[in-house]
């Protein structure tokens, strides 16, 4: 079976999963928006400020949303044992993980979705004339956040204190996305607004590069 | 109903050559040397403790020993993916998703297994294992024997020639039991070799071909060797 | 068993008395061959440790990505032993840059913590190769800690460029008044620079020598006491 095939099988399995309940989403979504309002009361938002700021603060709020999001990816499969049951199955060990990962990348996009209209009024900023570039860079961010958290709850769902470790070993380990998506953001938030195509590179590098480690080391994280 | 495969086959023969098993200070498995032929139906039996998990999870191709050599061999087993796609497992975790209906589940998994005919496949295991009726519920409503049922049903639903059983009677009672007596024994005739670890005297065991002991990680006796059946089985107990 | 215990008793006495010469001739050079600063004065004599010890960082890292791909490889436990030390060693040689950047900016710039390109970028690996050792002690098997470790150091080490890259790219679209050394190095500087630089290579051999020893004596301590298990004593 193709590695495209079993990827879309494992993905298809997990949306149905979580949008029968959409617990996942409603929370993280809750959570995000709460670090958001939150935030903004530590500081007295200008225009200019949140124009500055705001992208920075959303994308921070993003990350930490993520690295707790993130957790049950892999820890949802001890229950049953269900992981097992995928791993003995006649499939590349990868598509497990891509299926997940890909999994992830819907959840917090969908997140951001709905977010973007909230935040970019709370902060007073246009988006719609930016939209299909803020769109890009949503994307590329939330694809790297997805890579290296997926491989990073495969490895704390096997460590102790997991809860705690997983933004402790994501968050660093990010920073890089953090500041490429922010910048980039902040990019089309100014008053003439431009996509700055050294952090769209630098962002798909990002993920191209964790996406191949991924699958060069991942099936590693499952073995007994 | 129309067969998942083409012909069916011979099961297949698994080859335990000296195998280890080291949990950090714990050696589960000490040298476990065993030869499983071809259809054999073999009872595993010890101890809490004796390794028996390990073993079958090793089998299953899931554990990958600390020393030794495992090897699954027989028609059709010359590749990794063929032999996991007719190898499959029931344990104590029922590796079921709580969370999808029971025919969500076997959907899944017979995609998976790249099965054609899903729906007919699907509906014709759910019938055997008596879930017909509630195809549509979620898996978390089931009672414990119903799940043991589903679990088999998956297993069993790509025709494997390599069965792993893991204390498979657990939370069953006698008349589930029985049913997956029944069933064990069915794929058996038709030539898949079992290895099935036990607790006690049970329903499922009518069907054993050879029993084996494990105490302490290593084969304590054999009724291969010689070793009465009905010996081994008799002191197959938790304090065995 | 008693031979071999002295014999690395008396390389170790050697190896380590040798490293410590190293370290005072390193120490005697940076506080009184070294030219003094025009402008720094006494304080900017850390500078040759505090520079040296980051290079040493990397060498440290490098030598962790080394043998976490060799445990992955080859899945013997020495490579393990050699990552866990050698990520140890990263992180004590990160901290001292870290400590040694603000007891020198502080009196010659006014400020403890400048956020420039290169001191925030090695806070962030700090803070990795730290979070390492926190995975490490949170998995108990050691086959399993050794495999999820390894692949955590990979990707860490993989992201070491990327977050360079990232924090320089910002400070240039953001530039703040450079902080730290400047461009032109006084000969007889950059040979008491490279003078220390070697007593701290010299140092991370010997720890790394010592810390090694230490985890393969605790695995067969281990292996002992299974040994003790396996025949019942």
């Amino acid at each position: 079976m193709s590695l495209a095939r079993a990827t879309g099988l494992i993905l298809a399995k997990e949306l149905r999963i979580e949008l029968r309940s959409r617990a996942l989403l409603s929370t993280t979504f809750v959570f995000v928006l709460l670090v958001l309002v939150l935030f903004s009361f530590t500081f007295d938002p200008t225009a200019t400020e949140a124009r500055r700021f705001g992208p920075g603060l959303l994308w921070l709020a993003l990350l930490f949303a993520g690295s707790l999001m993130l957790q049950p990816t892999f820890v949802r499969e001890q229950a049953n044992d269900t992981l097992s049951a995928l791993r003995m199955a006649p499939i590349e060990p990868f598509a497990v993980l891509l299926g997940k990962l890909a999994a992830n990348a819907v959840y917090l996009f969908l997140v951001e979705l709905i977010l973007l209209p909230i935040f970019a009024g709370l902060y007073n900023l246009s988006i719609l004339p930016v939209l299909g570039r803020l769109l890009l860079v949503m994307f590329l961010g939330t694809v790297g956040l997805a890579t290296t958290g997926t491989v990073f709850s495969a490895v704390t769902a096997q460590a102790r204190l997991r809860e705690l470790l997983l933004p402790v070993l994501l968050l660093p380990i990010l920073a890089p996305v953090l500041i490429g998506s922010s910048e980039a953001t902040v990019g089309l938030f100014s008053d003439q607004p431009y996509l700055d195509t050294t952090w769209v590179v630098f962002l798909t590098a990002f993920d191209v590069v964790f996406l191949t480690a991924a699958w060069l080391f991942g099936e590693y994280l499952f073995e007994e | 109903m129309t067969p998942v495969h083409p012909q069916p086959s011979a099961g297949f023969s698994v080859q335990f050559e000296k195998i280890e098993k080291r949990f950090g200070m714990r050696l589960a498995l000490r040298g476990v040397t065993l030869e499983i032929g071809p259809g054999e139906f073999v009872a595993l039996v010890g101890a809490n403790g004796s390794g028996k998990t390990t073993l079958l999870r090793i089998a299953a191709l899931l554990m990958r020993p600390s020393g030794g050599k495992i090897k699954i061999s027989g028609e059709g087993a010359d590749i990794l993916p063929a032999i996991r796609a007719r190898c499959g497992m029931v344990s104590h975790a029922t590796l079921l998703y709580d969370e999808l209906t029971a025919q969500e589940n076997l959907r899944f998994f017979a995609r998976l297994y790249d099965l054609k005919q899903v729906e007919e496949v699907c509906a014709a295991a759910l019938e055997r294992a008596g879930l017909a009726n509630r195809a549509r519920d979620l898996v978390r409503t089931f009672s414990r024997g119903m799940r043991q049922r589903l679990s088999l049903a998956r297993a069993m639903m790509t025709e494997p020639r390599l069965l792993l059983l893991d204390e498979p009677a657990t939370g069953l009672d006698p008349e589930g039991q029985a049913w997956l007596g029944r069933e064990a024994a069915r794929l058996h005739k038709e030539g898949c070799t079992i290895l099935m670890s036990t607790h006690g005297r049970n329903e499922v065991q009518s069907a054993v071909t050879r029993a084996v002991r494990l105490e302490a990680g290593l084969v304590a006796a054999d009724s291969r060797d010689g070793t009465e059946m009905r010996e081994i089985l008799a002191r197959s107990g938790p304090e065995a | 068993m008693a031979a071999k215990s002295k014999s690395n008793l008396a390389s170790s006495v050697f190896w380590s008395l040798l490293t410590f010469a190293c370290l005072a001739l390193a120490c005697y050079a940076a506080l009184f061959v070294a030219p003094e600063e025009k402008t720094m004065g006494v304080i900017q004599r850390i500078f040759y440790f505090h520079v040296p010890s980051f290079w040493t960082a990397f060498l440290a890292i490098f030598t962790t990505t080394y043998g976490s791909v060799a445990y992955i490889a080859t899945k013997k436990m020495k490579w393990d032993w050699i990552a866990v030390s050698a990520a140890e060693l990263a992180a004590a040689f990160l901290t001292i840059g870290l400590v040694t950047g603000p007891i020198w900016a502080k009196p010659v710039w006014g400020v403890w913590w400048a956020w420039d390109a290169r001191t925030t970028s090695t806070f962030v690996l700090w803070a990795m190769y730290v979070s390492y050792l926190l995975l490490r002690t949170l998995v108990d098997e050691p086959e399993r800690r050794a495999l999820l470790s390894a692949v955590v150091a990979i990707f860490s080490c993989i992201d070491v460029p990327l977050v360079y890259f990232s924090i320089w790219m910002y400070r240039t679209q953001h530039p703040q008044p450079v902080i730290g050394d400047g461009g032109y190095l006084d000969p007889r500087m950059g040979k008491v620079l490279l003078e220390c630089w070697g007593a701290l290579v010299a140092l991370f051999l010997l720890l790394l020598r010592e810390r090694y020893r230490l985890e393969k004596m605790r695995s067969e301590v281990d292996g002992l006491r299974m040994e003790v298990e396996r025949r019942g004593l």
